[in-house]
């Protein structure tokens, strides 16, 4: 259900539903070792600590870097809509470079099946829809796949209780897991979550060769509405590459009142 | 130079350019270098220079073989009361070294908008696209081609209008009432990629006795149901392409050609679904013209995108769509059954590098056209796009037939701000 905003899980089904949900999303619990079960339960727990979010609104900035340093800004805006059944409903406004300044991005993800994304072309003021299935393809020329920043949805992954380690003087968990789609860019992804607030520290991304690739570091969460805790810095470096990219968030705002209408593709072709 | 599309923003709506000329004031208390802002009001623009070459010996007097241009685009907005109000303005004009016709400025957007609670109202100029279809734009009817800008009909003038807006359960449902109409631009005496005989703009004619103030309607329903986009258009009033009849002088000589306007009706349907990795995409239209049969037109296709070829991070979508249309004689279009297949080359690198190529067959009479595209970003602030396009085998028969000679090589160098 988060898209782009939040790396925290996030499962409003499964908990309104509980337990009839659980049995039929991940087929039997009795199906799953106990590695299973306590990786499913830790990213169930973390999901659940996001879930009444309602909305919220950002800006991000991502710095890109190739292995000479050398560096290019993107900007962009967005605003997101909790649902109820289903994934999150997202709007991403593009600001920098200028080239592609005023184009917009709507996806409507959902738990099971292929997320919609529609695209807004403001020279043309075209909207159009576009196939979800590009989802490991680099995002704006950066090393974040689209897949690394939209929906962290429960269902879209197995997952394995790996072991707890500390980092920075915090424990955490230390998860597998596997996504489910086989259009993922990769094999497995490593993801430590802190014992205390279920928050995702470090991300491990091995390619389908089951080579390391990227390394996700998250930094300066702060906690909003005494609730939601959100990282402010994202560090992807690409170890097959040495390129790298950092993104910032800023002015996070929960609870704006958006509603239904302001994620439509008509509301889409006015996005400014 | 010529300003006849400036004359005609000015006529229809004299106010409305004050007061973009007054808003233009704000430039400098709206534009806040390159801080993160919260935008409520914005100006922003880009300045390009062009330059065209045509590699072949022109067939008409007065063409060159190599043309130069520059172009602006500024845009400015400004949302208040809430976000529930909002003013666009946003002009376009070039100056082109060769054809004098190509020399113009367009208001290409001046509206208000107001959202209200269960609707919303748009009142001024507006440019709005409709379709799914990647090579031809059937569906396509509120806004008239700028013919002189390019040849792909992309490019559009500004159209006056008000239109109400409502989104319901069953749909988006948005009524046009259009006013003025808009004469397409044609290439001039002096330009390459025309007809033998120039369209004489100033000899336009139309079927109805109101001329360019006959006052057109248009409504359009659209919904999305699950991976189907569908949409169903209805337009009543002058058509947009315009039939030509030859224009002779004393001795009966043919002296240009003079762009005749007839009233329509014209029912539009497109539909764009997703299957897995495909995007399949279908327009048609039905063209009633008044006191004469019904017309129907139609292109349809796939396009499919390969992620990530070769294990790299480079995307190739293709694109293959068919044309059909049953227009004849002084209605023919150059999509009567046509076959078009193209390529999209997207490397996602840091400078956004693309590559589109396409070709077209004419089924019946083996004409060719073959475009190539190519962009990239070559910082923040500067964009380089370089465009290519041939005609080839192209038959007597052709509606192409005119541009025979007229492949050319175009370069363009933009710079936003």
């Amino acid at each position: 259900m988060i898209t782009l905003l939040n790396y925290k899980n996030t499962l409003s089904t499964l908990v309104a539903t509980g337990g009839l949900m659980l049995a039929s999303q991940f087929a039997l619990a009795a199906d799953l070792s106990e590695a299973e079960q306590k990786g499913l339960n830790i990213a169930i727990e973390a999901d659940k600590r996001d879930v009444g979010f309602a909305d919220n609104a950002t800006k991000m900035t991502m710095v890109l870097r190739n292995k000479y340093g050398e560096e290019s800004i993107r900007r962009m805006r967005s605003k997101t809509l909790e649902q109820d059944n289903d994934g999150d409903k997202a709007l991403i406004i593009f600001d920098n470079p200028r080239d592609v300044k005023g184009t917009a991005f709507l996806s409507f993800t959902h738990k099971a099946g292929s997320d919609d994304q529609w695209l807004y072309l403001p020279a043309l003021k075209r909207v159009k829809r576009i196939s979800s299935s590009n989802k490991s393809g680099p995002f704006m020329g950066s090393e974040f796949a689209f897949e690394d920043i939209s929906s962290q949805e429960v269902e879209k992954y197995t997952y394995k209780y790996l072991r707890n380690e500390t980092l920075d003087g915090r424990d955490h968990f230390v998860i597998e897991r596997d996504p489910v789609d086989p259009k993922s860019g990769y094999s497995v992804q490593n993801v430590w979550i802190d014992t205390e607030e279920y928050r995702a520290f470090k991300v491990d991304y091995y390619d389908r060769k089951s080579d390391l690739l990227k390394t996700l570091t998250l930094s300066n969460y702060h906690q909003y509405n005494n609730q939601f805790w959100r990282a402010d810095n994202w560090m992807m470096i690409n170890h097959q590459t040495g390129k790298s990219t950092e993104l910032n968030y800023e002015g996070w705002t929960f609870a704006n009142g958006f509603r239904e209408k302001d994620f439509t593709k008509n509301s889409l072709a006015r996005a400014k | 130079m010529s300003f006849k599309p400036l004359h005609f923003a000015l006529k229809k709506t004299s106010r409305s350019l004050l007061l973009a000329g007054l808003l233009s004031l704000n430039y400098s208390s709206a534009l806040m270098a390159d801080e993160y802002y919260d935008s409520e009001s914005e100006f922003t623009g880009y300045m390009a220079i062009e330059s065209r070459y045509f590699t072949q010996d022109a067939l008409y007097s007065g063409q060159e073989d190599a043309s130069y241009s520059s172009a602006f685009n500024l845009e400015y907005y400004r949302d208040w009361d809430d976000g529930n109000k909002r003013i666009v303005a946003t002009t376009f004009g070039r100056y082109d070294s060769q054809d004098s016709e190509r020399s113009h400025i367009d208001m290409r957007e001046l509206y208000l908008w107001r959202g209200y609670e269960d609707y919303e109202v748009y009142a001024g100029v507006r440019k709005v696209f409709w379709g799914v279809t990647e090579t031809l734009h059937l569906v396509d009817i509120i806004n008239q081609d700028d013919g002189v800008e390019d040849i792909d009909g992309e490019d559009k003038l500004g159209q006056p209008m008000l239109s109400i807006l409502l989104e319901r359960d069953w749909g988006t449902f948005e009524a046009f009432a259009l006013f003025g109409f808009r004469e397409r631009t044609f290439t001039g005496t002096d330009g390459r990629l025309r007809s033998a005989l120039t369209v004489d703009t100033d000899a336009a004619r139309y079927q109805s006795s109101k001329g360019q103030d006959h006052v057109d309607f248009a409504a359009r329903w659209t919904q999305v149901y699950g991976d189907w986009d569908v949409g169903v258009s209805q337009f009543v009033g002058t058509s947009r392409d315009p039939q030509y009849q030859t224009i002779t002088n004393a001795s009966n000589e043919a002296t240009g050609l003079a762009p005749y306007y007839a009233q329509i009706q014209q029912t539009g349907l497109d539909v764009q679904a997703i299957y897995d990795d495909w995007l399949i995409k279908f327009e048609g239209i039905s063209i009633k013209y008044q006191d004469e049969d019904r017309n129907t037109a139609g292109v349809g296709g796939f396009e499919y995108t390969y992620v990530g070829i070769n294990d790299s991070v480079t995307d190739l979508g293709l694109f293959v769509e068919y044309q059909f249309d049953d227009r004849h004689g002084d209605k023919a279009t150059a999509t009567q059954n046509d076959l078009a297949l193209g390529t999209r080359w997207v490397l996602n690198d840091i400078e956004g590098t693309e590559v589109i190529s396409s070709i077209s067959f004419d089924l019946d009479n083996q004409s060719k056209f073959v475009s190539l595209e190519a962009s990239r970003r070559l910082n923040d602030d500067w964009f380089f796009e370089t465009q290519a396009r041939i005609f080839t085998n192209t038959a007597e028969d052709d509606s192409a037939y005119a541009l025979r000679n007229d492949d050319y090589v175009q370069v363009e160098l933009r710079r936003y701000f």
